[in-house]
């Protein structure tokens, strides 16, 4: 008789309990936004009870009515367009550049012993040390700040495209020569396919870097565009058009964050 | 086309891998290289098919590929080696879209061994989607796409597990009764060797040469029924290589 298993009521029989949970965080998008209306009502409240000072941080209802009046004069859209045109340029045209010479620094060894050691230099000094230079050299106009972003998202794409080509699976590509496929071929099929999860994490981290450097090229030298709105606030004690700048960056930033994200799922759904 | 390895010898620095290795496959033969791991024997293979250049002697052909072979020497790796990014079909097409086929011809094709390897429905599914086995039997399905004089087999089976691996082994049994390919088939497993090999040398360790090679003159169809016989065939070989076996295992890996 086999019938002695299952019967759990018996003297010294206890379930094994269970000890596997845990260290599997998911994301909960109600959690997020209810921390985000959580934070904002709590800030409403602290203002209105008079917690906190309107000179210090003014209540977000302020913040929207500046907003509010931003759009109402033309001035968001005023200074917001230039700003999205040299984000735009500057970042499109350092991440196409750094793309191909991480290309040519993954593929030859003249361009990986010419240029690997110039890039990782380069890469640490802070680009906006140079845009005094970049003026000097290409004027005030938007060509200053264009080409501070431009180097400022350059680098850290080349080193994300390298390291990308370096990481593509070696048996692939031998599989390629053994059907005879041509150069050509293995660097469009292959190499450039299988780095491109590294070079869309790349582009990431370069577009947080070129809203950074974007701010502060305008706050050095601009007219127009957020990073001048947000200085001008600051320099008048607006600290309501202050917070009304800080927010438009941090809708632009997720805005990127979330447009490379959907680019991921599509182009990286092969994926397990 | 015979493919032949004239006195092969392979070094890395100091260390020798390979000595004096002679093999000849001929039309239709299965050759089946075993011996204990670290021996050369995916060198030898890499080097059979032109992947790594040998650092004595010289690897032949003789004679004519067929008319009509797009890739005389064609291999399987152990990894599959399939794009993770490809379906089934775009797999397949990756070998043939240098060649300039031309889309029909190439539809013909892609459809033709799709239809050989049973995977006709598979043709959308991505790699992640396969199981080890669906995923050797697309590699299987290419390597035929451009029609190989000789297939040079790395461990083929080496990653799936005893179940996947046997019904492998039958398809490949059928297909050689179908369409008699040749091939060299490298492998650390005796059960495969002596199923599928008409000849079968075992390499010594490092350095590695042929200690001995067996003919098994057994008609591939009829070796599943007779497995008393190849188990006394296994048994005969495990003897001659474990004395290797047994040295190789005691070897530092790194010693290059």
């Amino acid at each position: 008789m086999h019938d002695d298993a299952p019967r759990a009521a018996g003297a010294g029989v206890r379930p094994v309990p269970f000890r596997g949970g845990g260290f599997r965080p998911q994301t909960n998008t109600y959690v997020s936004l209810a921390v985000f209306a959580g934070l904002i009502l709590l800030w409403e409240g602290g203002s209105r009870a008079g917690l906190i000072s309107p000179i210090a941080l003014p209540a977000p209802s302020q913040v929207i009515v500046a907003l509010a009046d931003l759009v109402r004069t033309g001035m968001l859209w005023k200074n917001l367009s230039v700003s999205l045109m040299r984000l735009g340029v500057g970042w499109v045209l350092g991440s196409i550049l750094g793309i191909v010479v991480g290309l040519l620094i993954g593929l030859f060894t003249i361009a990986r012993a010419a240029l690997l050691q110039l890039t990782s230099a380069l890469f640490a000094v802070p680009k906006i040390a140079l845009l005094p230079l970049f003026i000097v050299w290409f004027g005030i106009g938007e060509s200053s700040k264009i080409a501070t972003i431009l180097f400022g998202t350059f680098f850290p794409t080349v080193i994300a495209t390298y390291s990308g080509v370096d990481n593509v699976d070696r048996n692939l590509i031998r599989m390629a020569q053994s059907f005879g496929l041509s150069w050509g071929s293995i660097v469009r099929k292959i190499i450039l396919p299988g780095a491109l999860p590294a070079i869309l994490s790349g582009l990431r981290i370069s577009s947080a870097i070129a809203i950074v450097l974007l701010v502060a090229a305008e706050m050095i030298g601009a007219q127009f565009g957020i990073g001048a709105y947000i200085l001008q606030a600051g320099s008048l004690f607006a600290i309501d058009q202050l917070i009304a700048g800080v927010t438009i960056l941090a809708v632009l930033g997720l805005f990127i964050s979330w447009a490379i994200g959907r680019a991921e799922r599509h182009f990286l759904d092969w994926r397990s | 086309m015979r493919l032949l390895a004239d006195r092969l010898g392979h070094r890395y620095g100091t260390t020798e891998v390979l000595r004096d290795i002679r093999i000849a496959i001929g039309e239709g033969e299965i050759v089946c290289i075993v011996g204990p791991s670290g021996c050369g024997k995916s060198t030898f293979l890499r080097m059979l098919g032109g992947l790594e250049q040998a650092s004595t002697g010289q690897v032949l052909l003789e004679g004519e590929p067929p008319a009509g072979s797009l890739n005389p020497i064609t291999y399987i790796f152990q990894d599959f080696a399939l794009l993770p990014w490809r379906s089934v079909e775009g797999n397949i097409r990756l070998v043939l879209e240098d060649h300039r086929l031309g889309a029909a011809a190439m539809r013909r094709i892609v459809d033709d061994v799709l239809e050989r390897t049973r995977l006709a429905e598979f043709r959308a599914a991505l790699p992640r989607q396969l199981s080890g086995g669906m995923k050797q039997r697309v590699a299987i399905a290419r390597a035929l796409a451009v029609r190989p004089a000789v297939m040079l087999m790395d461990e083929p089976l080496s990653a799936l597990d005893s179940q996947t691996r046997e019904l492998l082994m039958d398809d490949l049994v059928e297909l050689w009764t179908r369409e008699r390919f040749s091939a060299c088939y490298v492998t650390h497993n005796l059960a495969e060797a002596v199923r599928l090999g008409h000849r079968v040398h075992v390499l010594s360790r490092r350095p590695g040469r042929i200690r001995e090679t067996v003919e098994i003159d057994m008609p591939l169809a009829e070796r599943a029924e007779r497995a008393a016989e190849l188990e006394a065939m296994q048994r005969h070989i495990w003897l001659i290589m474990r004395e290797e076996a047994r040295a190789a295992d005691r070897e530092l890996a790194d010693a290059r």
